[in-house]
């Protein structure tokens, strides 16, 4: 290497950078995990009115799955209802008794629908209202329809801004592996200036900083992609009491190639991109 | 041949570097370029490299137009023009060889040449045993070989020197001069800006004298005339 103190410290900076970039990946995967858990929550419930033919929902549920916004519909029949009511009151005996003295079934059978997108869950619903259904005794969405809206804005509202921070962060991370590799290169500058004058075109004068910057990408790259062994490590059990649902640490080991890959692309990128800018005004001689 | 028409060169708004310079150089011609520090001579050679750009005026190298070349097509000038300055401007990082072999690289040159050319360089500027040295181990002198060997290496038609006994004493500057001279006597062209009196008027050389940016005096077989 030309210059062994100012490669390793262009290296840590690009290290770090790289981190950044890849620990707000992560971060962004286990937001969209979080998200994912909250959308998958919210639905529209249909109650048919007892004893309604099974084939006339199943009707309705085929006309449903066939819309674009619609990503599941789940049917709970009238007997399947029941069990789970039973079920969850088996500890209540009046309750239990007083279904015993009914001969006929009173809860409703059920369609759950989820939306591929919950701000599409009005469209679903007014389209069910508008087919006036006879058999639908009710749509429940209307009745959550403040609480889903305002969840769903909120769930948008910080899939946006996350994305800025995520990108602003990205930007001054890069912004300062960019300046760091400009400050080596000045210190070639008289170097440059020589092959210059002796006559060496722009292409041989840039080609040992492009090759520096593509093995400043790839060390710190490889680097960071190790780094995030131990880190998550330590971290993942501690993120897994706030998100249950996913194990960073598992996580990244099935990943690892994605996320070397990830990191070591964007490492030479940045290090080739960098380097060629920075090359570039003092070949202006 | 080398033509400067009609050349002025204005770094600052207020002052000529150089002011309608009209020059005719020679092939095989060894000129010197005299005057007090300012006059200008360095400018004229950076010109001539098209380091700098003039502000009016052309230059021509065997009528190809340098002052019209872009930056890419400058090193096609500069391996025809080899050049030689007061502080070498070695590769502190490189030998002797590699800073010599490097101007033969940047030309495009074949490995084999460069075996072959590299130590023939250096031994015409007496320089072979020192091939393996870095610059931090050689004297001013043996520098300025080295600077030589990389100015004539690529086989030039010019070599240019801009004060290139400017750090050296009395006697090792007489020994870079004649190094010049030798080289010019095997066919190249040398120019050579210095405000050293007495090896000017040793050479009984052309000698063209600067004044304020001006062409004052350009006579066949001058003296330093202040
Ligand atoms: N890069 C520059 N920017 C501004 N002025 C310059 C620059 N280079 C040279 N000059 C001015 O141009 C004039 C000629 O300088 P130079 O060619 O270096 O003279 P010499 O080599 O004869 O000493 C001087 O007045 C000097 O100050
Ligand atoms: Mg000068």
């Amino acid at each position: 290497m030309r210059n062994g103190w100012l490669s390793t410290a262009t290296i840590l900076v690009m290290t770090l950078t790289l981190f950044v970039i890849g620990g707000l990946i992560l971060m962004g995967v286990a937001a969209q995990v979080v998200l994912g858990d909250l959308e998958g929550k919210i639905d529209i419930a249909v109650y048919f009115y007892p004893n309604s033919s099974e084939s006339d929902i199943m009707n309705i549920k085929n006309s449903l799955e066939a819309l674009s916004d619609v990503k599941e519909v789940s049917y709970i029949s009238q007997d399947a209802v029941l069990a789970e009511f039973k079920d969850r009151h088996k500890n209540d005996a009046t309750i239990i008794n007083a279904l015993g003295e009914l001969d006929q079934n009173p809860l409703e059978a059920t369609l759950n629908i989820k939306a591929k997108d919950p701000t599409k869950l009005q469209d679903v619903a007014d389209y069910l209202q508008n087919k006036k259904y006879p058999i639908v005794d009710k749509i429940n969405y209307y009745e959550n329809q403040v609480v889903i809206d305002r969840l769903s804005g909120i769930l948008a509202g910080v899939r946006n801004s996350g994305l800025a921070v995520i990108f602003v962060l990205a930007a001054i991370a890069m912004l300062v592996a960019f300046n760091t590799i400009r400050i080596a290169i000045w210190s070639a500058r008289e170097e440059i200036n020589i092959m210059r004058l002796v006559g060496a075109s722009s292409w041989f004068i840039r080609g040992p900083f492009l090759f520096e910057g593509v093995m400043h990408g790839i060390a710190s790259g490889g680097l960071a992609a190790i780094l995030f062994y131990p880190v998550l490590w330590v971290v993942s059990p501690k993120l897994l009491v706030v998100i249950p649902s996913i194990d960073m640490h598992v996580y990244y080991q099935q990943h690892l190639l994605q996320f070397g890959g990830i990191l070591i692309g964007v490492g030479v990128v940045l290090g080739v991109f960098s380097s060629f800018i920075a090359v570039h005004r003092y070949l202006r001689v | 041949m080398i033509v400067f028409d009609n050349i002025s060169k204005i770094y600052t708004p207020t002052q000529f570097a150089l002011k309608n310079v009209n020059l005719r150089i020679l092939p095989k011609e060894f000129v010197s370029v005299v005057g007090a520090s300012g006059a200008g001579k360095s400018t004229l050679l950076k010109l001539l490299i098209a380091e700098e750009k003039p502000t009016e005026g052309k230059i021509f190298l065997d009528g190809l137009e340098v002052t019209s070349l872009g930056y890419g097509e400058l090193p096609k000038v500069r391996r025809r023009i080899g050049t030689v300055f007061q502080d070498y401007k070695l590769l502190p990082n490189k030998t002797a060889f590699e800073n010599v072999a490097f101007a033969m690289e940047a030309a495009g040159a074949k490995d084999s040449d460069i075996r072959e050319d590299v130590p023939e360089a250096l031994g015409l500027v007496g320089l072979l045993d020192k091939a393996d040295n870095f610059p931090h181990e050689l004297s001013g002198g043996e520098k300025q070989r080295v600077a030589i060997a990389r100015a004539l290496v690529n086989r030039p038609e010019v070599i240019m020197a801009d004060e290139p006994t400017g750090s050296l004493d009395p006697i090792t500057s007489i020994d870079i001069i004649k190094l010049l001279l030798k080289i010019n006597e095997l066919g190249t062209t040398i120019i050579l800006a210095t405000h050293n009196k007495e090896v000017v008027d040793e050479l009984g050389r052309r000698v063209i004298t600067m004044e304020k940016g001006e062409v004052v005096r350009d006579e066949e077989k001058g003296k330093y005339v202040i």
